[in-house]
């Protein structure tokens, strides 16, 4: 959030320095199923980031001091491969990968109907293979199709941006040099169709209305990368019954 | 868990709370934007740098402040150093565990350094001393010593209340090196946040959330407030949800219960 920039990350016409305008994703290409042991997969290209999803469950818990009697329960395991920034990270798990496997959860767990499966887990593993801004956001979409792709009964999918602060501006989907330089971040997840907002954080300064219209800006965006979630989907089950219909 | 029976509340008692909520009533008598007594005790650590003891109703936390001259980090060669450190130790809580700090002290940790960093409490730029090889570290350890819920609004105010009565001797450059004089100075402190945790149960919405409130809540927001009324760190916990309108309350309401905590806090060291 601090430090010399050194580079514009806004130009004179308010581009930014991957090209885009303040309200525009970067490409999002979402492919459904790709893994063959996990019970439902995804993977996930936005701008530069991939990152593979894969959900295991629901099955059995175990250690059985986790089971909970009425529910299951969802853990999550969010991890960047060493490979995946500029400097090698170490393999072991970071404070930053404890943290955001926590709310990534939490960012999930709403849409789940976890009290139809009591005394199982549903395990969500997310492999960040090359990281440039916005893998949290990113992993949840990711994961809510992979949850979806498992067959695990969903109240709603659930999409997520960030909203960022460059040049006093206020920008969508915030790149790895924007997230290091910009004056603010504030990372949104949501089940776009039940208006339910599962995940908010932010650091930086955002005025009360900068707060406001950001969020405005975020729900926006879901809205597309909802569509391109369901569309993923749809491909996936029409390969499906093609090959269904193929092998009969 | 150690012991799971604490995380569990009595159907009785969670009807109780929701019934009284409806009413716009709290099962201890505060109103929904009101705080827990809070009490704070600076300096009573000798050999800290600076500390405080915070009493938020049943939840007591403590934050020492140590300072030290360390080697900056290279990405940073012109920035003092701050690193924050929250342990949910089992002293506090038979919910809580001992081992290596989980996810819980992780999140606590991390918010607390994002809402103090944002801020610019503590003015890194006016540590360093040698540019690239020597710099001022601030070690801001929490620990909590009896847990009653809203550990996070706690924890904020006694590392705020222990940076503001923090005071080191004052180093100075001779002849290229460092040299630590006996002058006792106050940190470089820039804007000092507030931090307002919002619980939301049922379509109500409550700060301060005691104990009993967290068993039973769907969801809670912080809210980290600067000087000028500017939001300088969010963080949402807890599987439920908020609605784009319960997030503008809840924004609102952080703003305005801010300004009541922020009196509460020490003054500064200034001389």
């Amino acid at each position: 959030m601090s430090g010399e920039k050194p580079v514009k990350l806004l130009d004179e016409k308010g581009i930014r320095t991957d090209g885009r305008k303040p309200n525009e994703l970067r490409p999002l290409k979402i492919q459904v199923g790709l893994l063959k042991n996990a019970d439902g997969s995804a993977y996930i290209e936005l701008g530069r980031n991939k990152i593979i999803v894969a959900v295991y469950g629901p099955r059995e818990a175990h250690p059985r001091h986790v089971v909970i009697p009425d529910r299951a329960i969802v853990r999550c395991r969010y991890h960047m491969a060493p490979f995946s920034v500029d400097e090698r990270k170490s393999p072991g798990f970071s404070r930053r990968e404890i943290e955001l496997s926590k709310v990534i959860r939490e960012a999930l767990e709403p849409a789940i109907f976890i009290e139809e499966f009591p005394r199982t887990a549903i395990d969500i593993f997310i492999e960040v293979l090359e990281a440039d801004g916005g893998t949290r956001t990113a992993s949840i979409t990711a994961a809510s199709v992979a949850l979806a792709d498992a067959g695990i009964p969903l109240k709603d999918l659930v999409a997520a941006t960030a909203i960022g602060k460059i040049n006093g501006q206020l920008v969508i989907d915030l790149n790895g040099l924007e997230d290091q330089y910009g004056e603010g971040d504030m990372p949104i997840a949501m089940m776009p169709s039940l208006g339910q907002i599962t995940l908010l954080q932010a650091d930086g300064r955002f005025s009360g209305e900068e707060f406001e219209e950001g969020l405005k800006m975020a729900i926006n965006a879901i809205k597309k990368i909802y569509r391109i979630q369901k569309e993923a989907l749809k491909k996936r089950y029409l390969e499906i019954s093609k090959e269904v219909l193929e092998s009969e | 868990m150690n012991d799971k029976s604490e995380l569990i509340i009595s159907k009785i008692k969670k009807e109780t709370i929701l019934s009284l909520l409806r009413k716009n009533e709290r099962i201890d008598n505060r109103a929904l934007d009101e705080y827990r007594k809070i009490q704070i005790t600076t300096g009573l650590i000798g050999k800290a740098n600076g500390s405080a003891i915070v009493k938020l109703g049943d939840t007591t936390v403590i934050t020492g402040v140590k300072i030290q001259i360390d080697k900056p980090f290279p990405d940073t060669p012109d920035r003092g150093i701050q690193i924050v450190n929250a342990e949910l130790i089992p002293l506090a809580s038979p919910i809580f565990e001992p081992g290596p700090p989980g996810e819980d002290d992780v999140e606590l940790s991390r918010v607390v350094d994002r809402g103090l960093r944002s801020a610019e409490i503590i003015k890194l730029d006016e540590l360093v001393l040698i540019p690239g090889e020597k710099v001022w570290a601030i070690f801001i350890d929490i620990y909590a010593l009896d847990y009653g819920g809203n550990i996070i609004d706690a924890a904020a105010l006694a590392s705020v209340s222990a940076i503001l009565t923090t005071k080191y001797n004052k180093a100075v450059i001779e002849n290229g090196d460092v040299r630590i004089t006996d002058e006792q100075v106050p940190l470089p402190l820039g804007s000092i946040p507030v931090f307002v945790t919002i619980a939301k149960i049922g379509d109500k919405l409550i700060v301060d959330p005691s104990y009993e409130e967290e068993l039973v809540m769907d969801a809670r927001i912080t809210f980290v407030i600067d000087d000028n009324n500017n939001i300088t760190g969010i963080q949402k916990g807890h599987p439920g949800t908020f609605t784009y309108g319960e997030l503008i309350e809840a924004k609102n309401l952080a703003i305005r219960v801010s300004k009541e905590l922020r009196e509460k806090l020490p003054s500064v060291h200034n001389e």
